[in-house]
């Protein structure tokens, strides 16, 4: 019994001393993280200047290289420019780690989730552009619209990534398919619905759309409620004052759903990836497309596009009957914006903004076709109808909102996504789609 | 050689390197994970202790919950497969293709070398329902049935990765069980027969307690890396449709890394592997008795 007792000591012990080896291992280790690096860019900075971006986004390097052998020369001779890319699939976890030790290069694609660039700003990872820009004199080269779009994007009151990119989001068209049924641009939710019956009667499918990936059609259900409800909804969802299972919310996934239970999204969508919703409308094998202008690429490539760019249409999100939201309140994104980092911003750093912000517009634009949120000084001669398109609706836009998943949770982001195949194939209900969604938003 | 082993310094001289080599990657990380468990942060906002909210949270998280029963059925459907399928091969190898079964094993093993992400993309490519329709669906449809998106349906998703991961895995438990069985000695088969017995009374009554060793090694082979697949499932359905395939594995790589969560991440791993330990143990001790009785 004694034996028994003394052993059973022992083994509270031995568990206490375990126990308390793994606290204390791990509580040396954790003693960086939040506040650690100053919040102010710091004077000094190295001899280079390091991009990192990735593989899939060629854009931003190509355009860096052209700057770094023009107008950026000076810049590339106090601090030659190194650009490096890795794989963007994991790109959020990748961001974490080099950020956690203080290792993110100069300029960097920002984190994919806004959240996660929130943690960033409110740990001083990264530069204040806001405060930058102005001391460098080139504050009012970023265009008012992208420089809300990002400020309501990080929630923040300052700038702290540029607009390499500027998009506006909607539904592109065939124009051919709709003249062949007899229907026009739909105006309202109704109206599009009715038009997607009539597709579907006459064999044609009536939406395209990414379901593997879930984003494309998580974005209808974010439109739809901000034409119901009005551009602010959604942030009053993450400010807690309204819930997405509230009734007015859960209309917006079904009505999303219900387009997918009808099968207007096609027979197999939870399986059709980006690149194959892509082809699949560039070649003429459905009616609408919801896509960003960023797509304007794709559209403009003659190779892949074989409905020809002058039989693409846009069409605003339409508007829903006795809605609060307007049509002219266009769905908008910055992209994959780039961060400048705290960590080794000094000079030099400086010198690379400042000719980035004052040039990056006019390159993107000519070398890529890429519309940005950089003040453009030149057009190109041969820019593409479509493409003027795009920028006109930027111009005339009265205001803009953001996607989704815009102000979630990164587990709610990555919940919302996942399940939205599930809307477009009709195997999941609106009501039980935005359940699953309140709830990763509610675990903070 | 004995003289040598019984000097503890030389001993310990022979052994501290492994060890410490062992410490540093296994035991330390360990120790370090389950510290984790009772912090809430990340790399970037910093850590704050929260005693044992993490394992309160993983109670009343419904989506662990669900991960956790996914990888239990996984696990016990696909063990109960890839043990019985191996151990069926086995028995085809040393009763029925004896010495000429070194062609048909080496066919079968094949799928074991083969990259985890090739065979999953194979897969993909036959149960494929858009954008191109897959071998499998071709001959649905051509004998009269519907268009099945089998990847994009929690219904069928999931019996697409126990078919591929037991493709993939019964030509090893097939070689490995092979192993034990060659070792039965044939005069103990032969004096069995004499006495009248034959197929499944052989099997049942002499084959089985005789190779229950190695069949008990099966098991806990499998249903330890059953509990803990991660790759297969990333690589053919990515946890989806949803959360339909998701298993704990994944669960904890996700709310680790894409969430930026690294003690909840800690302690879903804790409990992963304290689920290891626990079905291990229960393994262990209900194969410890007799098989030849009852």
């Amino acid at each position: 019994m004694n034996v028994t007792r003394a052993l059973r000591r022992r083994g509270v012990a031995i568990v206490a001393v375990i126990g308390a080896g793994a606290l204390a291992l791990t509580g040396c280790s954790s003693g960086g993280g939040g506040g650690s690096t100053s919040s102010s860019a710091a004077a000094g900075g190295s001899g280079t200047f390091t991009y990192l971006g990735q593989t899939q986004n060629t854009t931003i390097a190509g355009v860096l290289d052209t700057l770094k052998a023009g107008a950026c020369a000076d810049a590339e001779a106090t601090a030659p420019l190194s650009t490096d890319a890795i794989d963007g699939t994991t790109w959020d976890q990748q961001l974490q780690l080099l950020a956690g030790q203080d290792a993110l290069s100069n300029m960097s694609m920002a984190a994919g989730t806004p959240s996660l660039m929130q943690e960033f700003i409110a740990s001083g990872k990264v530069v204040n552009l806001s405060d930058e820009l102005d001391k460098l004199g080139v504050a009012d080269k970023i265009l008012p619209a992208a420089e809300s779009t990002l400020k309501a994007l990080y929630n923040s009151d300052a700038l702290y990534a540029l607009p390499t990119e500027y998009n506006i989001e909607g539904f592109w068209y065939n124009k051919q398919i709709l003249a062949d049924n007899g229907i026009e641009p739909p105006a309202t939710w109704s109206a599009l619905v009715d038009a997607a019956a009539k597709l579907d009667a006459a064999g044609v499918q009536p939406f395209v759309a990414d379901g593997k990936d879930g984003w494309p059609v998580t974005r209808l259900v974010g439109d739809y409620i901000a034409r119901d409800l009005g551009p602010d909804a959604l942030q009053k969802v993450a400010d807690g004052q309204a819930k997405l299972t509230d009734p007015e919310y859960v209309k917006a996934a079904d009505a999303v759903a219900a387009l997918g239970t009808a099968g207007y999204f096609g027979p197999a969508a939870g399986s059709v990836d980006y690149n194959a919703a892509m082809n699949q409308f560039l070649t003429g094998g459905g009616a609408f497309f919801y896509m960003g202008s960023w797509a304007l690429a794709n559209f403009n490539d003659t190779e892949a596009n074989k409905i020809g760019v002058d039989n693409i249409g846009f069409l605003p999100f339409p508007a829903v009957e006795g809605g609060s939201g307007s049509v002219d309140q266009v769905p908008a994104n910055a992209g994959i914006p780039v961060m400048f980092t705290t960590a080794d911003f000094g000079d030099a750093q400086a010198a690379w903004l400042k000719c980035i912000v004052e040039n990056y517009g006019d390159v993107a634009l000519a070398d890529f076709g890429q519309v940005t949120g950089f003040e453009v000084s030149s057009t190109p001669s041969d820019e593409s109808a479509l493409t003027k398109l795009v920028q006109d609706q930027i111009a005339s836009a009265s205001g803009s909102v953001l996607w989704f998943e815009a102000a979630f949770t990164s587990e709610g982001t990555t919940v919302s996504q996942t399940n939205g195949g599930g809307l477009a194939t009709g195997a999941l209900s609106g009501e039980d789609f935005m359940k699953l969604v309140q709830a990763a938003n509610d675990k903070g | 050689m004995d003289k040598v082993f019984r000097d503890r310094r030389a001993t310990l001289v022979m052994l501290a390197p492994a060890l410490l080599v062992y410490t540093l990657v296994m035991i330390v990380p360990i120790f370090w994970s389950v510290g984790y468990t009772t912090l809430d942060g990340n790399a970037v906002s910093g850590f704050t202790f929260v005693g044992l909210d993490n394992y309160k949270a993983f109670f009343q998280d419904s989506t662990a919950i669900d991960a956790l029963l996914f990888t239990l059925k996984y696990a016990v459907l696909l063990t109960v497969l890839q043990v019985v399928a191996g151990y069926g091969l086995a028995l085809l190898y040393v009763f029925y293709l004896k010495h000429r079964s070194s062609l048909v094993r080496t066919i079968l093993f094949f799928p074991v070398i083969l990259p985890t992400v090739a065979v999953a993309l194979m897969f993909q490519r036959v149960f494929e329902a858009a954008p191109t329709v897959g071998p499998i669906n071709t001959i649905i449809m051509a004998l009269g049935g519907n268009l099945t998106d089998f990847l994009g349906d929690p219904h069928y998703s999931f019996w697409v990765i126990i078919v591929m991961d037991l493709w993939r895995s019964m030509g090893f438990y097939g070689v490995l069980l092979y192993a034990g069985l060659v070792e039965i000695p044939d005069d103990v088969i032969e004096a069995a027969r004499l006495d009248g017995a034959v197929r499944w009374r052989m099997v049942r009554h002499v084959v089985i307690p005789l190779s229950l060793p190695v069949l008990l090694s099966a098991v806990i082979f499998s249903i330890n890396g059953t509990l803990k697949v991660f790759d297969t499932i990333v690589a053919l359905t990515n946890g989806g449709p949803g959360t339909a395939t998701t298993p704990l594995t994944l669960y904890m790589f996700r709310t680790s890394f894409a969430y930026g969560e690294y003690g909840y991440g800690s302690t879903v791993a804790f409990m992963l592997t304290l689920m290891c330990l626990l079905v291990t143990v229960f393994i262990f001790r209900s194969m410890r008795g007799d098989a030849t009785k009852g």
